[in-house]
């Protein structure tokens, strides 16, 4: 399968991907590591007239502490993330998903900028930026702006990021030496989650279980009144909106974010 | 546009589409078709080869953004009449059935024994999570694997 036709542009900083996708519009789509854009360009459910490769901006590959944060540059690389010493010891929870997405060839290759944007309830490293109460700070036109990971979610595929707009930055609170757990069931080995749960401290995100990732609330509310791990896992599906599906009923989904959560409150709280 | 990639450590230049894929510069630019186009989809693995270093599907990758990077593939890993370990290891174990996995299968191997030189056999299996073979000849692939990191084979 080959994509439709389309302009390949590339850009060799911010300011120029920016004023690029100005000059562009709604026509232009952003192509990073493009293991999401270009499988959706070989089926056409997408046909951008215009690609901007944001690929050569090295500035955003990157991993820094600054003051208590941890900065994660956009263009960052699943693989990059899975060995990156910083976020091991100060944001393991994110290290360690890094490390579950797909296979090793799109971990050398998919970004974690690339996964948030894109915005599927599906993806493993948006629950857990939410779960880590993350931000995404976005360069446009009008300058940088700073969007909490709950904010940025907005549905199946959707965010507000504006068509002249790029991330380039992800920020999570530094915690060393909290307690993390994430689990995902799957069919098989390479497959998107039915669901999954991230876990690190008390925050609580679940994947797959409504349009967007959403924070296990009502479990989370249980753990801060002193519940057993068992009793708050078991109101993990509360307040949820899993889709039905041949291969998953909602009813499925909902029985496995209670036992999934159960285990990876367990494994946090060892 | 011009699209000029090292492959094998040869300079491969020419005017393709904007739209071509990494695998068909590849087999169509370079003509070298050791690189297969299997699903098309980024879950075979049968385009496996290693861009810079890494192995990457070439079925999700625009030639236009391996433009002035390095590409190996199954060819470029060995000289004139040698085999790779990767690929002795795979010819010792019997690691192929049909063969049409196998270029990719030794790719993601080689790329794999590069950041864990003696893994064990489920972190071989975890590391060609991305590698299907229709023959289902798993069993001894994670063998050529295991030898070729000169650990005792298993069974």
């Amino acid at each position: 399968m080959i994509p439709a036709r389309f302009t390949y542009l590339r850009a060799a900083s911010v300011d120029e991907a920016v004023a690029m996708l100005g000059q562009y519009g709604d026509e232009a789509k952003v192509l990073a590591g493009g293991h999401s854009l270009l499988p959706l360009m070989k089926l056409r459910l997408a046909a951008p007239g215009v690609l901007v490769d944001i690929t050569p901006l090295d500035g955003l590959r990157q991993v820094r502490q600054e003051g208590g944060d941890i900065v994660i540059g956009a263009l960052s690389r699943f693989h990059d993330l899975h060995g990156d010493p910083v976020l091991a010891e100060h944001a393991p929870l994110l290290a360690h998903v890094a490390g579950e997405v797909g296979d090793q060839q799109v971990r050398h290759r998919g970004t974690i900028g690339g996964s948030l944007v894109h915005a599927d309830p599906a993806a493993d490293l948006s629950a857990a930026v939410l779960a880590c109460d993350g931000a995404l700070v976005v360069s446009g036109p009008q300058g940088r702006r700073e969007i909490p990971a709950a904010e940025f979610f907005l549905g199946p595929f959707t965010t507000p990021l504006e068509p002249d707009e790029l991330l380039t930055e992800i920020r999570v609170p530094a915690r060393a030496g909290t307690g993390w757990g994430f689990e995902k069931f799957r069919r098989r080995a390479i497959d998107w989650a039915i669901v999954g749960v991230a876990v690190t401290g008390t925050s609580v995100s679940l994947i797959n279980m409504a349009g967007t990732p959403v924070r296990a609330t009502a479990t989370e509310r249980a753990l801060a009144e002193g519940a057993s791990l068992a009793d708050a896992a078991a109101l993990a599906a509360e307040g949820t909106s899993p889709v039905e599906e041949p291969h998953a009923s909602t009813e499925y989904r909902r029985h496995l974010a209670r036992v999934l959560t159960a285990r990876a409150l367990e494994r946090a709280a060892g | 546009m011009k699209v000029t990639i090292e492959v094998n450590g040869s300079e491969v230049s020419d005017e393709v589409e904007d739209r071509t894929l990494l695998v068909h510069f590849i087999r169509d630019n370079a003509g070298l078709t050791a690189t297969n186009v299997g699903c098309d989809t980024t879950s075979c693995g049968a385009c496996t080869v290693l861009l810079d270093g890494e192995s990457v599907k070439s079925c999700t990758i625009l030639a236009a953004q391996a433009d002035g990077h390095a590409v190996t593939t199954l060819e470029g890993l060995s000289g004139e009449g040698e085999l790779h370990p990767v690929q002795r290891a795979f010819r010792d174990q019997h690691g192929l059935q049909c063969g049409f996995c196998t270029p990719g299968m030794i790719m993601a191997s080689v790329s794999l024994l590069a950041h864990n030189p003696k893994p064990t056999r489920e972190e071989v299996r975890h590391g060609l999570e991305g590698n299907l073979c229709r023959c289902t000849g798993y069993h001894n692939i994670v063998n050529a694997v295991v030898d070729a990191s000169g650990q005792e084979v298993g069974r």
